[in-house]
């Protein structure tokens, strides 16, 4: 990987050229302008030798034999002919084999026209079929999972995705079965194809042997628009297509730029298309009247909004204002209302995280940021984070692919069990509450530690670090942090929710940040110049905001792209929040509960409608484009911004989502030169920002960092799933019955103490909430612990800071 | 040259009822050669298998002692005994198990202390239950007679060995396939390169893997010296080895033969002649997938490695099957090829397709529906596994099932065309539309 490679010359098609000693012929040749026709291998995964597609002729000593050029390394002094004769008649001899059985149904089939069984049978195939016997049957198409349907006719059994599923996504669920002429891929008896990864075998699929059901008979391939995009959901800034036809968005695909998610997308970040053309969508402002909301015009509204807004600013002065969001959309967007707070308004209460992510002081200072391909090269790996399997898929397949192909030691620290336990070299897990502990002893290396401790002095060290579950302080994390940073070539990368948060802590939606990261009280230069006077104190947080609308001191709350109610760890009290609020208003794609609690709702486009940029977190920059409209009369929210701002006498001069992109570039330092046509020219994998280099002293470290009161009774491990009941897969159909709803997760012990097994049924309560359901036994979990998973449909909002409580017995 | 005393059959000859008994076994000189081993050394065991010349009787005919020769320094390293004997006509692994399964098992133990292996095991077919407990019996023996196990003989020397019994698929007996059904996977072949057993076998430790039969004859060739061995029969193929004839003589069975002797004396002396006194139509010599000898051009030729070689087939597991003047030679090239085809594992597509598509032209005659075009496409489809459909074959197959399946619709084709011609003129063609090439 990192030594440099040793260079053989070789003689392809009678040309001679130089390829890296010990690669495979068909990449080789791929490198070099010749194309060999391939099923089986995939330039992501081992190479199999299967398919027989991409044999080629090479002279060996004993004469010219056919070789798999995909299992062929290149030596030195190697002669290839990838068209002579005798390759071409096997090449052609194999396409007829796998046209023996294979259903010319290509005109019903999803994969017909973009079909890589079709197109190689039209470039090396023959061009009828000698076969007059009767082709093979089986039952078709079968669900094998809830999104994946398999049609075993048209499986030419090249095993995409069996190997995809085993070496990529560790979840070995489909598998060869049979043998011979009755050999096919299959799922083990009841069990389905439950990956969070099933997707990508559909992707990857060679013909239309796996069909995705949310785009199954959706449309033909020459019927697509399609643009390239980031993915709107998890923090990595997945590269994907987007699809679209008759303005509808029909399926998103990986890209594979080998920099972040190298191709392989999660299936909720793939198949999560679905909420963008749901009919749920808000499509006309709407304005609250004796307790309902009726629809209102844009005029009408806005200019509620902010003669509602300054009526309050004038009243109570500007810092009676808030406004929480703003990770969800574009950094035009995240500008935008960092603008709006400090300009229009005045005050610096905002905060782009909900409660549930780390100190942006300490995102800006922590230093020494590792990037995603860092991991490629480290050799020691410590995730002391939420479960990357669930909250960071793609990062999850990128440490898996470190600590399994490439080597590098795993530790992981969690208080429950997580998706690379059984890869992890060290797992520790601890009761909530008790980490800092635990770090000590890491530190100290005593006794089982050492060895840990001895991996982590051999670098370069990749440091994956954030709330480890919802009910956690936020200060371990940068406990952990102080330690890390000072180990061996270490490189730090702080994890928190949600796509676009780096982006909008970027454009400043922090209490103390303004756009690039400069702390709000020594503002200067551009900025200055272009906003004018800046509030210097530091603003309220999620939290503060929520308590200070309890409290009065906080009067109006601007929700943008943000649920509270259901999205912050102590939802019942951001409920509690909503209601003595003296105005809110909400600017999301849905009426979700938070926004169903507001005095005005307004229709916002989402991703895939507009056109912007976002940043990763690693701080690259990606482009997101637009390919459809937004349904009815929705805007951007940075339109919706400069609208109420340009009501209420306070402009903020933001015409276009491009002349807010040259603002960033001016205001902002780090986004100096990170243009659109950057972006889309000569940079289409991102730029990364400068922001890796900034490390401050930590004042936040571990002795200081405030534990969660050690209660005798339970600990509460409070984490999030893939799939919850957040809005977008709420309204994602295909997604929405994926939640796992709701569990007990206990130790053994712990469930030995209560007298119950798994599935057995126990009441929780949590503060007021109470409900029951089946236990989990979860052998990771500590004694006195519980952890239960966040925000599952048809559960009441909870308070992560509540005390819990765990009976046996209960009536779901 | 053609006669010389029985080594591996002589037991069993000699006591019918109880030669597969370690009393009987140590009475008649059995682990005499295991003593004898553990003095020489290993460097001295070696010598002697290499002076022998003893080549491998699963079907390449390698020799044993330079195979060893091959095996990869890292250690633990591994010697598996293929038992696995599934091709049609093959009946001779099983005798030496049944019969006399101590000097398999003493063979193997020489064989570990050559290759510095501590741990070995034996594959057994999984239609062979009565080899797997007949040798399973006799490794408890051992054991229990401190052959096997910790500290032989008070050597030093320990040595564990496994009996295992495979599941019931002929591509298991394809060396890396074993590997992979020993180690409890599907029975696929590996890829060689770069999966050679002698450097990344079981568990990928350097592997060393021999067939039954040619362990059987190692306590002789240690009691008897590797020279003794190679001075009976033929220079290049010396030793006795087991033949299995089967089909249509008075005689079929299994008989140990010293090769030299001509096909007409193995058929006509040894097995007894053709049933009824039929005619001689074709045999096979070495296994189902060896090319098809018939008299006009074979019957005077030698048994030996060599002639065989020359002649465009091969000795392969050493069974013979003979079949008479009333044999229709479509119906039998299609049993052939529907063993191939029912056992190919399914991993690679000329093999899985191309196999089962053969079959179904030669059942499709059979049945009275042939084509004018079947005999082009029977040849061409052959071509498309096996490229030049030549001897030895070349492959488009990862492993050489798909050539096997070849085998007997090219000998078909060769030998028997006015029968081919004969079943296409049969046919009655049935209406299909879909485009013949011309």
């Amino acid at each position: 990987m990192s030594e440099p490679a040793e260079f053989v010359t070789i003689k392809l098609n009678g040309e001679e050229i130089q390829a890296p000693a010990g690669e495979m012929l068909i990449k080789v040749a791929e490198d070099n302008g010749t194309y060999i026709p391939r099923f089986c291998w995939h330039p992501r995964m081992k190479p199999v030798g299967l398919c027989r597609m991409c044999l080629v002729e090479v002279e060996t000593p004993r004469g010219t034999a056919l070789v798999p050029s995909c299992v062929q390394p290149v030596a030195d002094g190697m002669a290839v002919e990838t068209g002579s004769p005798v390759a071409l008649k096997a090449q052609e001899g194999v396409l007829e084999f796998l046209l023996v059985n294979h259903p010319l149904d290509c005109p019903i089939c999803d994969r017909g026209g973009e079909c890589p069984l079709q197109d190689q049978v039209m470039s090396y195939g023959p061009g009828e079929s000698r076969f007059v016997e009767e082709k093979r049957h089986y039952e078709k198409p079968v669900p094998i999972s809830d999104l994946v349907l398999l049609d075993r006719e048209r499986c030419i059994l090249c095993a995409r995705c069996t190997r995809f599923s085993d070496e990529i996504a560790g979840d070995p669920l489909i598998e060869f079965q049979n043998r011979g002429n009755g050999t096919e891929i299959f799922t083990f008896p009841d069990e389905p194809f439950a990956s969070y990864f099933s997707g990508n075998t559909v992707q990857i699929c060679p013909v239309g042997a796996l069909t995705a059901a949310p785009y199954r008979f959706r449309a033909r391939p020459w019927d697509l628009l399609t643009i390239e995009s980031t993915s709107p959901f998890h923090t990595e800034g997945s590269r994907i297509t987007v699809h679209a036809s008759q303005n509808q968005v029909l399926r998103f695909l990986g890209v594979d730029n080998g920099l972040t998610n190298q191709g392989w997308l999660s299936d909720k970040e793939r198949f999560g298309f679905e909420f963008i053309g749901s009919p749920d969508r808000l499509k006309m402002p709407m304005i609250r009247e004796d307790g309902e909301f009726r629809e209102a015009s844009w005029g009408e509204a806005i200019g509620l909004v902010a003669a509602r807004l300054k009526e309050i600013v004038e009243r109570s002065g500007p810092d009676a204002v808030g406004a929480i969001g703003g990770a969800q959309g574009t950094n035009e967007d995240a500008y935008a209302l960092s603008k709006f707070m400090r300009v229009a308004v005045g005050t610096n209460n905002l905060d782009a995280q909900l409660d549930d992510g780390l100190n942006p002081d300490f995102l800006v200072g922590v230093g020494s940021r590792a990037r995603i391909q860092d991991l490629e090269s480290a050799k020691t790996i410590l995730v002391w984070s939420a479960d990357l399997k669930e909250e960071n898929p793609i990062l999850y397949l990128r440490v898996r692919r470190a600590a399994r192909e490439l080597d590098a030691t795993l530790i992981v620290v969690h208080p429950a069990r997580t998706g690379l336990d059984d890869l992890a070299d060290h797992k520790f897990g601890y009761r909530p509450g008790d980490g800092a502990d635990l770090l000590a002893d890491l530190a100290a290396g005593t006794q089982d530690y050492a060895p840990a401790l001895d991996a982590l002095q051999d670098g370069p060290v990749v440091v994956i670090l954030g709330r480890t579950g919802l009910s956690e302080d936020g200060g371990l994390a940068e406990a952990v942090a102080s330690f890390a940073r000072d180990l061996p070539a270490a490189s730090i990368m702080p994890i928190v929710r949600r796509a676009n948060t780096f982006g909008a802590l970027d454009m400043g939606v922090a209490p103390s940040l303004l756009p690039g990261r400069i702390p709000a009280r020594g503002a200067s230069g551009a900025i200055i110049e272009l906003w004018g006077k800046v509030p210097a104190t530091r603003g309220l947080d999620t939290a503060g905001m929520l308590a200070g609308l309890v409290g009065g001191e906080l009067e109006a709350l601007i929700m943008v792209g943000a649920d509270p109610v259901r999205d912050v760890p102590s939802g019942s009290k951001a409920a509690d929040a909503l209601r003595a609020a003296d105005f809110s208003v909400a600017i999301d794609l849905f009426m979700t509960d938070s926004a169903a609690m507001a005095d005005v709702v307004l229709p916002a486009e989402g991703f895939t409608e507009k056109e912007g940029t976002v940043t990763n977190l690693e701080g690259r920059v990606q482009k997101v484009n637009r390919i459809v409209p937004g349904p009815g009369q929705a805007r951007p929210d940075w339109s919706v911004l400069d609208g109420i701002a340009e009501s209420m006498g306070s402009p903020i001069g933001l015409p276009s989502s491009e002349a807010i992109a040259k603002e960033i570039s001016t205001v902002a330092t780090a986004y100096e030169g990170v243009s659109w046509d950057l972006l889309e020219g000569e940079a289409r994998e991102g730029a990364v920002v400068p922001i890796g280099d900034v490390r401050q002293p930590l004042e936040y470290i571990a002795v200081n960092a405030e534990q969660p009161a050690r209660t005798k009774g339970l600990a509460l491990h409070l984490a999030r799933t893939l799939y919850d009941d957040g809005s977008a897969i709420r309204h994602s159909l295909s997604l929405a019955k994926l939640a796992p709803g709701m569990t007990a997760g206990l130790s053994p012990d712990q469930a030995v103490d209560l007298g119950v097994e798994a599935g057995d049924l126990v009441t929780v309560s949590i503060g007021s909430v109470t409900f029951a359901c089946p236990v989990r036994i979860d052998r990771a979990l500590a004694d006195k612990t519980v952890a239960i998973p966040f925000n599952q449909p048809g559960i009441e909002t909870l308070d992560a800071a509540a005390s819990v409580l765990v009976k046996a017995g209960g009536s779901s | 040259m053609t006669d010389h005393p029985l080594i591996l059959t002589a037991r069993m000859h000699a006591h019918p009822e109880s030669s597969h008994t370690i009393a009987t076994y140590e009475a008649t000189g059995g682990y005499t050669a295991l003593r004898t081993a553990l003095d020489m050394g290993r460097d001295a065991i070696v010598e002697e298998v290499k002076a022998a010349n003893l080549r491998g009787r699963g079907g390449a005919g390698f020799p044993a002692g330079v195979k060893w020769g091959f095996l990869a320094p890292a250690r633990p390293a591994y010697l598996v005994v293929n038992g696995d004997e599934s091709e049609p006509g093959t009946f001779k692994d099983r005798q030496l198990m049944e019969r006399d399964p101590h000097q398999l098992v003493e063979g193997t133990i020489i064989s570990s202390l050559a290759n510095e292996v501590n741990h070995a095991f034996i594959y057994i077919r999984g239609e062979y239950p009565k080899s797997a407990r007949r040798v399973q019996a006799a490794v408890d023996e051992a054991y229990a007679a401190g052959y096997l196990g910790a500290n032989i003989l008070d050597s030093g020397y320990d040595l564990e060995l496994t009996v295992h019994l495979g599941g019931g698929a002929y591509i298991c007996g394809e060396e890396t396939a074993l590997l992979n059904s020993l180690e409890g996977r599907r029975g696929e072949p590996r890829l060689k390169p770069p999966f050679f057993p002698a450097v990344r076998g079981l568990y990928m430790a350097p592997t060393i893997v021999n067939n039954i039969e040619t362990l059987s004859n190692i306590p002789w060739i240690i009691n008897n010296g590797g020279n003794a061995y190679s001075a009976i029969g033929p220079e290049d193929s010396p030793g006795r080895r087991m033949c299995s004839i089967s089909g249509h003589v008075n005689r079929p069975g299994n008989y140990e033969i010293v090769e030299g002797i001509t096909w007409r004396e193995l058929i006509y002396d040894v097995a007894g002649g053709i049933r009824n006194g039929n005619e001689l139509k074709a045999w096979v010599p070495g296994g189902a997938s060896a090319p098809w000898f018939v008299p006009a051009e074979h019957l005077d030729t030698e048994v030996t490695k060599a002639a065989i070689d020359s002649n465009g087939s091969m000795t392969g597991s050493g069974a013979v099957i003979v079949m008479d003047h009333t044999t229709d030679m479509v119906a039998a090239a299609e049993r052939l090829v529907r063993f191939f085809a029912h056992e190919s594992c399914g991993l690679c597509t000329p093999c899985r397709e191309g196999t089962t598509w053969l079959d179904m032209i030669l059942r499709r005659m059979l049945a009275g529906h042939g084509r004018a075009s079947d005999p082009d496409v029977l040849y061409d489809v052959s071509d498309n596994i096996s490229p030049g459909v030549t001897w030895p074959p070349k492959m488009t197959t990862i492993c050489p099932l798909g050539p096997s399946a070849v085998s007997p619709v090219a000998s078909l084709l060769k030998h028997f065309p006015e029968e081919v011609a004969a079943a296409v003129e049969r046919g009655t063609q049935v209406p299909v539309s879909i485009g013949i090439r011309s």
